[in-house]
Order: structure tokens, then C-alpha cells, then sequence
């Protein structure tokens, strides 16, 4: 099936939670709705699942309106971040509980139900009660559940928020694996952008309830169309700063100056917005084009095999990811180098103005 | 002791000496706990156990001088209350209208719990405290409109009668219970039902009651409670053919004298259905009387 957002809209008293959304979903396409806490993520997914009604705009699957229709119509299954399920019945029952709802045989509900407690290692827990199991396991059981239905449409509200690293890294490889046989539209929403990434297929960032961007993920990665995309889709934060371009030199408000190679190259003279990922800012020099920002290190964050050095330069604040283990202390004054084909410049209105297409991001 | 007297006092309270002394001394030990614990529950037991004293003695005994335990069984008492319809039909007129109330309570009270618990709608914050303004006025109040109205419309001295009062004080208190129970069941729950396809009444008897089944006893156990000792309404609303047990204690006294054990032996009676309740929710009282927000 085909999902269509057609210019939809949610207004909850004087608050806007979608502002004016319009997608396509494909069928068997994996989706991925990123977005920081409160940018819409969940109210996106109510709607598609039409647990909430737009205010305004429709929603049409397979070409037809489905909009006021009640969510017990539509075929679809949904997994929450909290583990959902029915505390009084038996794992196995709920698994079961969508296929006795529409009085499948119980053969047919015994069958799928095993098939699915085998594919999400649920088999030694189908006859206990979901609270007298781990949390990996009270979530693998709602995902099985979610799975058995074969709904049309699947969605996935931050699944794996609440689960500790490990079993994220083991469910979020086994998900789009196991729902990829269905057929079905695949909706995952997230707020880490390397989870999108390691995900793939399409992404939906979402800021304040707006679709800023739309696209294959890592081409919404690697060419965000504007400031706010840019932002949503980089962990640690995209860092940003202020330069002018004149001729062949760039001058930055932090600053220091460099030659208009890269993403500067093609655009025209004037004030940019410049944007960069923190692995893009080093602090060995290469020698060929770069940007010298002289900046002083606040904070050196090491994670073992990397290192986040947090830098200041006047009021701008800066994240640099370097590998290793930095040997930087709090306070030193260093210079970062800066490579201008891997910066995007955006215009004053946030519009993405030039990037070097080949090698941003 | 003289010896560690001699040391300065506030020396005394940190060394070893007094302990050493005090432990040479063997002195008959005083358990704090069980005494207060016999304490309470003497003054929480004595007079219901002067009550079964009572029911198991003779009117001569009782009114001959004080005895702590009957000198001479009977229960001659309790076989009256059995026997004598004018007796057993109180407890079986009060057993139908409490029954009445609490069904009839629960099941209005669980649908309008649930719409305060789940559902945003004009007043509904106003609406949920002023349903409890009915528990603000004493019973007294309402019986007379009751009376009024009960006996114009034929409902007079029928268990519906008292059942249909005393919803007046009991759907609130149980929406107020209920409430806080379902409170306590996340929204999604309802939502993962309805995406797997349940109706709206086929997920609330079958996913939503299990869950808050403790609540639902919790309500039930108060809303028999209160219809079970509540006599003001249950007396006024009745005459003769639906006339509680309370009412049949208190009017038999002045028609045969004093009939004590007799009387005693209602009483008794009518701690046992409360005490039979009691029991099953014993686990889930507490939570109960926190309305549920534990």
C-alpha cells in the first residue's frame, strides 16, 4: 500500500503540533522520522495511525481517503517507546491478542505466534506474564505482536530508547530484517541521527512540526537543503559560524581567514551562515586550502577511541570529534583547521546557498 | 556501682563499667512491643467481644452483675434469629439492597470513571470534585425529598428504594476509587487495544477490567460498607416488607422489653458480612482509601 499525507495539519488547542505536512510512504519502504524530543515525531506517527485526526489536510492510502476512519479499520500495528502490553494475559496471548481479534483459526494464530516468538527469541517466554520479564524481552514481545498482525502500515515510536545499549544494537540490526519480509510501510521514529543513518532507507526530519527535509537518508545527510535539516540530522551538534566571502578570501566572524576553495568556490561574494560536523574541525594542518580558526579548548570529552574537544572563539562554541585520546588541556590556545569543501553554506534565510556536492558531510 | 560512681558523670555514660553492672544485675525483662501491641488490641477486641459475651448469655445473666465470660451457654439467640422471619428477613432485606446498590454502583461508576480518567471535556476537573458535594450533606437531608418521591412513584419500601439512595453517595465514591485506578493504567494500553483491532466494550471487559480488577473490589467493598451500616435512609425508605436489620434491631427493643441477647446476637450478625468482605480485599484496602494514587 501507498500512505499519503496530504498537507496535513494538528492544532491541540493553541499549539500546532504538525504544521502542514505532505509525504508519500511507499510500500515495503523503511522510513525514519528524526527529530529532537517535542519536534512532532510521535504526533506524526498518531496520525498515520489515525489514534489522532489531522485538523486539518488528508490522509489517503492506496488512493483512498481514510481520514475520520477509526484506527480499528486501518491495518496497521504500532510499537511504543514505553513497553506496551497487557500485564494480564501470557506473553503468548499477547502476541495472539490482533489474530483472536479477527478470529483466525487458532492453528493459523498458533503458527504465526510461534514463528514470531522464534524470530524475536521470545520461544522460552510464552507462557510467562510480561512484567516477569526484562525489558529487552517486555519490547521484543510488543514488537512480536506488532509483527504477527502483517499490518500494512508498522510503526515504531523510539523502540529502543529505553533498552540498554547492548540489546539496542542486537534489535536494531534484527528490526528492518524482520519486518522487511512483510511488505509493509516501515515507520521508525529516533532522535539520534547515527540511528537513522545505521538504519538507511528514507528520513523525515522533523523540526517544530515541520518535514524540513525528505529524501534517502544518507542524501539528506550528506546535502541538507537547509540550515534546520543540517542541525536535526548532526550528533554532536553541527557547529556553525558567520563568514563573508570577498574575492578569493574568506573572512570568518571568529576570526582568522582562508582561502575561497571548496563549497566558497562556487558562491557568489557576500555573508554566509557556515555549518560543519564536528569530524570535519582538526587540529593538524594539511597544507592544502584550509581555514585557521584560533580557538581555546573548554573541555576535552575522551570516549577511548575518540575524543570530543568542546572549543570556544569569542561566543561561539564549537565541537570537534578527533580520534584517539587528545592530549589538549582545558585552557590551551590552539589552532583548528577547518576544510572548505567540507562546510555548507547557507544563505540569511536558513536555504543551503553552496556545498561542495562531491565531498560535504 | 559505688565504683563507677566515683568516676565523673559524664564519664559514666560512655564506659563500659554501668553496662558491665547493669548486665551482673538479672532484672525480669519487659517486652515494650508486646505490651503496647496487648494494649491495642485489648481496647480494639473488648467490645466485640463483649458483644459475642453477651449473645451467648441469658437475659438473667447479663442483667444479674457483671461476668467476663457467659457462666452458662446458649444459643438460644442466634436459633431465635434463624427461626423468626420477622428476624432473618431483616438480614436477608439489608443483604438484597446492599447487593442492589453495589452492582448498581460499579457499573455506573466505571464507565464515568473512565471518561474522567481518559478524556479532556468542558468542567470535567469541576465536575469530578463537585460529584463528591453529595457526601458533603448528612443523609438526613435527602430522606425527606426520598420519602417524597419514593412513595409517590410506588418505589416505597422496595429494596430499590434504599439501593437507588444510597447510589447518591456511593457512584461518587466509587467513581473517585475507580478513577484513581485507571489513572494508574497507561493510555497506551488503550491504544495498542485498538490497534490491534478490539472493540471499545470488548477492551474494557476484557484487557481494561482484569487490570484494574483490584480497584473494581476496592469500590465494590466501600460502596457495601457504607449501604451496610448506612440506617438513617435505609429506616426511612421502609416499612414493613423491605425493612433492613438495623431498623428491626432498633424497633424491637421497645416492643418486648429489653431483650439483650437477643440483641447482641443481631449484632454479631451484622459485623460478619463486613468482616467476610473485609477479608478478601484486606491486601488492596490501603491502596483504596488513597483513592487508588499510591
Amino acid at each position: 500500500m501507498t500512505l499519503v499525507l496530504d498537507n496535513v495539519c494538528r492544532k491541540v488547542g493553541a499549539e500546532t503540533h504538525i504544521r502542514d505536512i505532505s509525504l508519500t510512504l511507499e510500500r515495503g519502504s523503511l522510513n525514519v522520522l528524526l527529530g529532537a524530543t517535542l519536534a512532532g515525531k510521535t504526533s506524526l506517527m498518531r496520525l498515520m495511525a489515525g489514534l489522532d485526526a489531522p485538523s486539518s489536510g488528508r490522509i489517503l492510502v492506496d488512493g483512498q481517503d481514510v481520514t475520520g476512519w477509526p484506527v480499528q479499520r486501518r491495518s496497521v500495528a504500532m510499537v511504543y517507546q514505553q513497553f506496551i502490553n497487557y500485564p494480564s494475559l501470557t506473553v503468548y496471548e499477547n502476541i495472539a491478542s490482533p489474530l483472536r481479534v479477527a478470529r483466525l483459526p487458532s492453528a493459523e494464530v498458533d503458527a504465526r505466534v510461534q514463528d514470531a516468538a522464534r524470530l524475536l527469541k521470545l520461544e522460552p517466554y510464552l507462557d510467562r506474564k510480561p512484567l516477569n520479564l526484562s525489558g529487552g524481552q517486555q519490547q521484543r514481545t510488543a514488537i512480536a505482536r506488532a509483527l504477527v498482525k502483517r499490518a500494512d502500515l508498522v510503526l515504531l515510536d523510539e523502540p529502543l530508547a529505553n533498552l540498554d545499549y547492548k540489546l539496542r544494537e542486537e534489535l536494531r540490526e534484527e528490526l528492518p530484517r524482520v519486518f522487511a519480509a512483510s511488505g509493509a510501510i516501515f515507520v521508525y521514529a529516533t532522535t539520534e541521527p547515527s540511528e537513522a543513518l545505521l538504519l538507511g532507507g528514507n528520513t523525515v526530519t522533523l523540526f517544530e512540526g515541520r518535514a524540513t527535509q525528505f529524501g534517502r537518508t544518507p542524501l539528506v545527510y550528506r546535502h541538507p537543503q537547509d540550515l534546520v535539516t543540517a542541525q536535526v540530522f548532526s550528533d554532536p551538534p553541527l557547529n556553525t559560524l558567520r563568514a563573508s566571502k570577498t574575492g578569493s578570501t574568506v573572512a570568518l566572524s571568529t576570526g582568522g581567514q582562508g582561502p575561497a576553495a571548496g563549497a566558497f568556490a562556487a558562491a557568489p561574494d557576500g555573508e554566509y551562515t557556515v555549518g560543519f560536523r564536528a569530524h570535519h574541525l582538526g587540529f593538524e594542518s594539511t597544507g592544502r586550502d584550509e581555514i585557521a580558526i584560533p580557538v581555546k579548548v573548554s573541555l576535552a570529552e575522551i570516549t577511548g577511541s575518540e575524543s570530543y574537544v568542546h572549543l570556544s572563539a569569542g561566543e561561539h562554541r564549537f565541537v570537534a570529534l578527533v580520534a584517539g585520546v587528545t592530549r589538549l588541556q582545558p585552557g590551551a590556545a590552539v589552532t583548528a583547521y577547518l576544510d572548505p569543501r567540507h562546510v555548507f553554506l547557507f544563505d540569511e534565510r536558513g536555504r543551503l546557498a553552496a556545498a561542495d556536492l562531491a565531498k560535504a558531510a | 556501682m559505688t565504683g563507677t560512681v566515683a568516676i565523673g558523670p559524664s564519664e559514666t555514660k560512655v564506659s563500659a563499667a554501668p553496662l558491665a553492672a547493669n548486665k551482673a544485675v538479672p532484672r525480669p525483662r519487659v517486652n515494650g512491643r508486646v505490651v503496647v501491641m496487648t494494649l491495642y488490641l485489648l481496647f480494639l477486641m473488648l467490645p466485640i467481644y463483649w458483644l459475642v459475651n453477651m449473645s451467648l448469655k441469658t437475659n438473667t445473666e447479663i442483667t444479674s452483675g457483671l461476668t467476663l465470660w457467659p457462666q452458662e451457654i446458649t444459643f438460644q439467640n442466634y436459633v431465635t434469629i434463624f427461626t423468626d422471619a420477622s428476624w432473618y428477613s431483616g438480614y436477608i432485606n439489608s443483604l438484597t439492597y446492599v447487593l442492589i446498590n453495589t452492582v448498581l454502583s460499579i457499573s455506573f461508576a466505571l464507565p464515568a470513571a473512565y471518561a474522567f480518567s481518559r478524556y479532556r471535556f468542558l468542567g470535567d476537573k469541576h465536575l469530578f470534585f463537585w460529584l463528591l458535594t453529595n457526601r458533603m450533606a448528612p443523609a438526613a437531608v435527602f430522606a425527606l425529598p426520598f420519602f417524597n418521591l419514593y412513595s409517590a412513584i410506588g418505589l416505597f419500601d422496595t429494596p430499590w428504594a434504599v439501593a437507588l439512595a444510597h447510589c447518591l453517595f456511593n457512584v461518587p465514591l466509587a467513581v473517585w476509587i475507580l478513577e484513581g485506578f485507571m489513572s494508574g493504567v497507561p493510555r497506551e494500553i488503550d491504544e495498542t487495544a485498538a490497534i490491534d483491532g478490539y472493540s471499545f466494550p470488548r477492551f474494557f471487559i476484557k484487557i481494561f477490567m482484569p487490570l484494574i480488577a483490584s480497584g473494581i473490589g476496592v469500590a465494590a467493598f466501600f460502596c457495601f460498607m457504607f449501604s451496610w451500616v448506612e440506617l438513617l435512609l435505609a429506616r426511612t425508605l421502609t416499612s414493613v416488607n423491605a425493612k433492613p436489620i438495623a431498623a428491626t434491631m432498633t424497633r424491637t427493643v421497645s416492643a418486648a422489653g429489653m431483650d439483650w441477647g437477643l440483641l447482641a446476637a443481631a449484632g454479631v450478625l451484622t459485623i460478619v458480612p463486613g468482616a467476610l468482605v473485609i477479608w478478601f480485599v484486606r491486601n488492596y484496602i490501603a491502596k483504596g482509601f488513597a483513592l487508588g494514587r499510591v
